[in-house]
């Protein structure tokens, strides 16, 4: 029935939607950022523990939709291990993949984050996958303040 | 009940024969916007192509023709409402204007400081943010009456929220968000027994019901043209005409006087004194064939009609595993707002969306109904009269297959 949705909605999503990874509280993060979307209710908070400029861990709470909520997911996966410039390098190119400024996905350098390519073809979803993204930007320029995708 | 005409009014209605993502359209966010039938555009058409010119300033034909169906319309707004006179009838944008309009007016010329303003927890932000401006402003507080989970007011609790310092009740007729209807009779004649003006933000009422503001003896009743069948940019505000008097203008400019000199000028008579410069001509004439068009068809049909379609989508939503309904008032209109179990609003809404079903998901502009109910947001199906209980199956099985997709 969901045919046409299958581009946006992979089984990767749901799966990660079902069960988000590294999602809890984390004791004694070096940063903490909250991001909201009002337009859909979507809420997180992002934390980070750095090393230097190297993010060594990262986890989330909050609740969304399966779009922002498998985004934030993968990209506390994604992103243990990168240097604050590694990391801000991956966010422009999960940038212009999400809005379709890069006709081609780069899958080398986007790994994993590239079953979120679909959302190029869904305008008004581009801010739920994006919305984990603008907050690590906001972790890593170390702004406190809850930061927001309108 | 005598047959509702639904064919001839869904053929009257062109957007309906779109195809969305390859799918018959299943418009279903009437409560945002609804659909305009050929009769409302083709009056738009023949407005610019036959009758166009500015209102009340010319002695040339056009402007004479563009000035009589201009003020024609407003007849029609009149008698549609029932209101005494053309004089209580003053176009505006929207609902969103008509209640900052009164809330800069009426509000500064009566509200002062440790005065009150009481609401109910189930407004529209365009029923909230005008009074905090106007409380900020002033130093008046704003009171909000509670709901109960079914998502009513908790009438008791609202009537003890009516003080001495009470200067003005401005209640939501019927809750966008919840679907909700108020009881306005009961709301007004509290208020009156203490001589505390009420206004009726009627914007989702309007398309559902007829109204009759001399029966409500309501002082203020707002609504907006499009969710009326009628174009978006116009709207209406009533007022009685003893308060419209009293109130100091909204705007100045052409129009809205009746003499200008450098040391003074005097304002025009009612409804001008409120419409300052060249109006939303083409749109109002719109408004004008929409009331024709409901009124042929007869607001209580459609009230009957759409009580139908509600108790039928109600009971097959019911019987969906994990569907919670957001909203169960005893008196609502034709709005079925939900979640489900697990699976995000917007979620739901993109993939009804590919189905060509459109539904709203969001806070409807009603964040803190959304909090009140700890829900993030929900989906929202809305009804008019020209949707079917077809549509509603289609919509029933989307959700159960996205359930299931979803798993
Ligand atoms: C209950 C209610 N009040 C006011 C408004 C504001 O109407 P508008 O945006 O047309 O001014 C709306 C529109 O969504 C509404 O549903």
């Amino acid at each position: 029935m969901f045919d046409d949705l299958r581009d946006l909605y992979q089984e990767v999503i749901f799966d990660h939607n079902r069960n988000p990874r590294n999602f809890y509280v984390m004791e004694g993060a070096d940063r903490k950022v909250e991001g909201f979307n009002p337009l859909c209710g979507d809420r997180l908070t992002l934390f980070l523990k750095m090393d230097g400029d190297k993010i060594t861990d990262a986890s989330f709470q909050g609740s969304g939709c399966a779009i922002s909520t498998a985004s934030v997911s993968l990209m506390t996966e994604v992103v243990k291990g990168k240097t604050e410039a590694e990391a801000e390098a991956l966010f422009k190119q999960f940038h212009d993949m999400t809005t379709g400024k890069e006709e081609e996905v780069n899958l080398e350098a986007i790994g994993k984050l590239a079953v979120l390519a679909g959302v190029r073809e869904y305008p008004a979803r581009v801010k739920c996958a994006t919305l984990a993204w603008h907050t690590l930007d906001a972790a890593l320029k170390n702004e406190q303040e809850s930061i927001s995708t309108e | 009940m005598t047959t509702f005409p639904i064919e001839k009014i869904r053929a009257d209605f062109p957007i309906l024969q779109e195809k969305i993502r390859n799918k018959p359209l299943v418009y279903l966010d009437n409560a945002a916007s609804c659909q305009k039938p050929q009769q409302v555009i083709d009056s738009i058409v023949h407005c610019y192509s036959h009758e166009y010119a500015n209102v009340h300033r010319g002695v040339h034909t056009l402007s004479v023709r563009a000035t009589d169906r201009y003020e024609g319309a407003r007849e029609k707004v009149k008698d549609f409402i029932n209101a005494q006179s053309t004089k209580e009838i003053i176009f505006v944008r929207g609902a969103t204007e008509a209640i900052n309009l009164i809330a800069q007016t009426f509000g500064k010329a009566n509200i002062k400081a440790g005065d009150e303003i009481l609401i109910t927890a189930m407004e529209h932000h365009s029923n909230i943010v005008p009074w905090q401006m106007l409380c900020a402003e002033t130093g008046a507080v704003l009171k909000v009456a509670p709901i109960n989970l079914q998502g009513e007011l908790i009438y008791p609790e609202f009537e003890k929220l009516i003080s001495d310092k009470t200067k003005l009740v401005s209640v939501v007729h019927m809750s966008n968000a919840l679907g909700t209807i108020n009881p306005v009779e009961k709301i007004i004649a509290a208020a009156k027994a203490r001589n505390i003006p009420v206004l009726l933000d009627g914007a989702q009422a309007i398309p559902h019901m007829a109204v009759d503001v001399q029966a409500l003896d309501c002082d203020f009743y707002v609504f907006s043209g499009h969710k009326l069948y009628a174009p978006s940019g116009i709207g209406v505000l009533y007022g009685k005409q003893a308060l419209l008097e009293a109130m100091p203008p909204y705007q100045g400019g052409g129009d809205m006087i009746r003499k200008v000199t450098f040391e003074e000028t005097e304002y025009n008579t009612l409804p001008y004194k409120f419409e300052a410069g060249t109006p939303n001509i083409a749109d109002v004439v719109g408004l004008g064939a929409a009331i024709d068009y409901l009124v042929e068809i007869g607001m209580d049909n459609v009230a009957a009609y759409e009580a139908e379609l509600l108790d039928y989508a109600t009971a097959k939503a019911k019987q969906v595993k994990g569907l919670r309904l957001i909203g169960e008032a005893k008196e609502k209109g034709a709005i079925l707002s939900f979640v489900l179990d697990k699976i995000h609003p917007h979620d739901i809404g993109t993939m009804l969306d590919s189905l060509g079903i459109a539904v709203r998901a969001g806070h409807h502009c009603a964040m803190p109904v959304m909090d009140f109910f700890e829900v993030p947001a929900t989906a929202r199906a809305s009804f008019a009269m020209y949707n079917t209980k077809e549509e509603i199956d289609v919509l029933i099985d989307g959700i159960e297959s996205l359930i299931e997709m979803f798993g």
